[in-house]
């Protein structure tokens, strides 16, 4: 018998009703657990880390000793999602990404939401992640974001918050997919008692997705790594590998006659789309830091003439920072003329006077975060905090308003995790992955992140955070294996 | 094929035979060992230093040779190029900038290696519980990568690496027993040396087949350098680098590809009569600088290739 704990009140438990009920979703699941011991079930968790171990999925721990390798902690108890949340949720990340699309094209050509007064100019303007490079240019489907990875939550009112964008280069994807390896491993039985919509075609998508970003018929694609000491270089090389086209280093590319090559066996061969896993920073160290040894000298030229995709493309981080973040539900209504199915969190701006002002009054309650920053590094979650800290932060929001926003403290729902304690509640979020090519593909579900400590509301794995996997229940309504399956 | 990744892959199976051959060395030495012996222990375990040229490293370090040393010497040392425990390390490194290339089945098979290697670390197993390990994992990446490896470049890659680690650490270990042979008495002690030597390089029941029960200096050669029978022989690892340097796509490795086919011609048409004629050492000297010259050939283009 394994018992689940019950969430502190006032927390939205993706699991439990109350004490005793399961919402209808894990109905059978809750039953399942009911009649398991723990035992066993810590039992199956060891085999799981050893299996991980072996199979060499790590992540590389900045400031750790080099080629340190660490497991991210997986959780076998999932966390489900009942199929008409999830419509309701696809299609409002459809429309979110739609939206971050149009507002990247029209930022870097006629900026008719500068115009109109919807965004302030020098939000874009003065933002580091603006690339005056990309003004403009002509993208092929006008696409500048191919993948994207949102951040929700589900907040004590039930409700999905969008908590961040990431357009630059979202990681996580293949997380998603070996949990749910891993999962179908250790307890078949499970999947033959649900109907969970698979997710393991995402690779396929990925390609198609990448393969229509380019005009050329049969492009060559290639996934650009910054090097096996990356912290997401087992990401790499295990999506490369999934879709079958080449892992390549900064190193094994030149340009010639403004065209990418590779250096292969049989000589140069040329290269139509680049799923790069590097920053802007880093792609080309003649146009961008020029101490940067992973990109490709001239990359940005050989682009700019239209010779090579890069996917994503240059300058999304400019949609996808924090002090945008509050402007994206105007941007669904300015582009695309509807009311914005997922909602925002509620947001301070600290370069508004009156935003500082009240954010300076309720330091202790909100969290604070870096405009730029992410991982999870950078931040303040003011209820959570020491004095000292808080006082730390007031000192730094003061100095530079305009690099911070703060956001309410919410309450992430929980979902039962095993730990010491027992089968108990901790705080998840989930981020699903938008494929954006000729259509918008989405796997149902994405990575769902769990933080490990008691009451902690900090998911990143690099701040201890774990995963599980995130099975979308099928009903009639949603797209059965079948229709959904690649090609 | 990109350059890197096959030159990743070359070196990856170069390192997993090396290891290999470090611990079928490893096996001969302690099987003759523990054979009544006019010379003493340390002539005998002195060999395996010389095959891998080790010997000048190893007294830096000891001041004696005894058999735990050169087990701990020859597995266990972190980096001198042919211990075990360094080939399994510089394998594993190959592999992981190669993960994406190769087959998650093979990828898993090596790190599986990898993480086992470091676990036993801490408390050795007997030599020849470990040899037996060595080979076996071993064994299982071959079949690993046999059983799951698209025959494409990757894979002629990862089998020219391994044949011509093999064509070197063949020619080295003969080259050991001629230097020992050069009284020309064929005493007991001889048969089992032979027979020690042929069982390291898998060839005991080839050889059984094709000479009865006829064994000395002249069928073992004959054996190990000229027949193709045995796998590990030189003339079999020569045809096998000859079909695979055929088979990789593209106009490169003119140079490489010739100097293979002369050499394969030479071990073809030869007679052992006629190389012990010239004697043995000078031909096995030879055909390992030609070897380290193919090696070189091959770098040139493909590796370094545009």
């Amino acid at each position: 018998m394994s018992a689940v704990l019950p969430p502190p009140t006032g927390v939205f438990d993706e699991m439990l009703l109350d004490a005793r009920t399961p919402r209808p979703a894990y109905g059978t699941y809750h039953q399942w657990l009911a009649n398991v011991a723990e035992k066993e079930l810590r039992a199956k968790r060891s085999e799981a880390e050893l299996l991980f171990q072996r199979v060499g999925i790590t992540f590389a721990v900045y400031g750790e000793e080099e080629g340190a390798e660490r497991l991210i902690p997986f959780d076998f108890v999932p966390r489900i999602i009942p199929s008409a949340e999830w419509r309701l949720l696809e299609t409002g990340l459809r429309q979110r990404v739609a939206a971050l699309n149009a507002f990247l094209k029209d930022i870097y050509s006629e900026q008719a939401i500068i115009k109109a007064g919807i965004v302030p100019a020098d939000n874009v303007m003065c933002n580091a992640q603006y690339q005056v490079a990309m003004q403009g240019i002509k993208l092929f489907r006008d696409i500048y974001a191919h993948i994207a990875g949102i951040d929700l939550i589900r907040h004590s009112d039930g409700n999905y918050y969008v908590l961040e964008d990431n357009l630059r280069v979202p990681s996580g994807v293949s997380y998603m997919l070996e949990n749910r390896k891993m999962m179908m491993r250790l307890f078949p039985d499970l999947f033959a008692d649900h109907r969970i919509a698979p997710v393991e075609h995402y690779p396929n998508l990925l390609l198609k997705t990448l393969r229509e970003s380019s005009p050329v018929e049969d492009p060559t694609v290639v996934v650009l790594t910054p090097g096996r000491y990356n912290s997401a270089y087992f990401e790499h090389a295990f999506l490369a590998r999934e879709m079958g086209v080449t892992l390549v280093e900064g190193q094994d590319l030149f340009i010639k006659h403004e065209k990418l090559f590779m250096r292969t066996t049989t000589g140069p061969r040329q290269v139509d789309v680049i799923y790069r896993r590097l920053d802007d920073a880093f792609l080309d160290p003649l146009a961008f830091r020029s101490d940067s040894m992973l990109g490709v000298p001239g990359l940005l030229s050989v682009y700019r003439a239209g010779n090579v995709i890069l996917s994503n493309a240059i300058g999304t981080g400019v949609a996808d920072d924090k002090s945008m973040y509050p402007h994206v539900p105007d941007m669904v209504r300015f582009y695309l003329g509807e009311e914005p199915i997922l909602h925002n969190v509620p947001t301070w701006c600290l370069r508004k006077p009156e935003d500082l002002a009240y954010v300076d009054a309720h330091l202790a309650e909100l969290v604070v975060k870096e405009v730029h920053g992410a991982g999870g590094y950078g931040m303040l979650v003011g209820p959570a905090a020491t004095k000292k800290e808080v006082e730390h932060f007031r000192g730094l929001i003061r100095s530079n308003p305009q690099n911070y926003i703060a956001q309410p403290t919410l309450s992430l729902s929980t979902c039962p995790t095993l730990v010491d304690e027992g089968i108990a509640p901790r705080h998840i979020d989930l981020r699903p992955f938008v494929l954006s090519g000729k259509e918008t593909r989405i796997v149902p579900g994405g990575l769902t992140r769990v933080a490990l400590k008691k009451g902690s509301l900090v998911v990143n794995s690099s701040q201890g955070g774990g995963t599980k996997d995130t099975w979308v229940l099928m009903d009639d309504g949603v797209t059965d294996s079948k229709e959904s399956a690649p090609c | 094929m990109l350059s890197r990744t096959a030159s990743d892959l070359y070196w990856l199976s170069r390192y997993l035979e090396r290891a290999e051959n470090s611990a079928r060395m490893l096996e001969v030495s302690h099987s003759m060992a523990m054979m009544p012996s006019g010379r003493t222990a340390e002539q005998e375990l002195a060999a395996p230093l010389r095959v891998t040229g080790t010997v000048a490293e190893f007294w830096t370090e000891h001041t004696r040779l005894n058999f735990a040393e050169l087990y701990k010497f020859l597995a266990w040392h972190p980096n001198h190029h042919a211990s075990i425990y360094h080939c399994f390390r510089r394998a594993r490194e190959n592999a992981h900038a190669v993960r994406g290339r190769i087959t998650a089945e093979m990828w898993e098979t090596i790190n599986a290696t990898w993480i086992e290697l470091n676990r036993m670390r801490n408390n050795p197993p007997d030599l020849k519980p470990f040899c037996d390990w060595v080979k076996e994992r071993s064994h299982l990446w071959r079949g690993t990568a046999y059983g799951t490896l698209a025959r494409g470049d990757a894979f002629h890659f990862l089998r020219l690496g391994t044949f011509l680690e093999r064509a070197d650490n063949s020619a080295r270990l003969l080259g050991v027993k001629q230097f020992d042979d050069n009284d020309g008495n064929h005493s007991l002690r001889d048969y089992y040396q032979w027979t020690a030597l042929l069982q390291a390089l898998g060839a005991l029941e080839a050889h059984q087949d094709a000479y009865g029960g006829r064994l000395d200096s002249s069928t073992v050669a004959d054996m190990l350098i000229l027949r193709s029978d045995a796998p590990r022989s030189l003339r079999a690892c020569l045809e096998e680098i000859n079909n695979i340097l055929s088979q990789i796509r593209g106009p490169q490795g003119r140079r490489a590809k010739g100097i293979a086919m002369i050499l394969l011609a030479q071990l073809q048409f030869g007679a052992i009569e006629e190389l012990q004629k010239d004697g043995l050492p000078k031909f096995l000297d030879e055909f390992l600088l030609t070897i380290d010259n193919i090696g070189d050939e091959i770098r040139q283009s493909y590796f370094e290739a545009v």
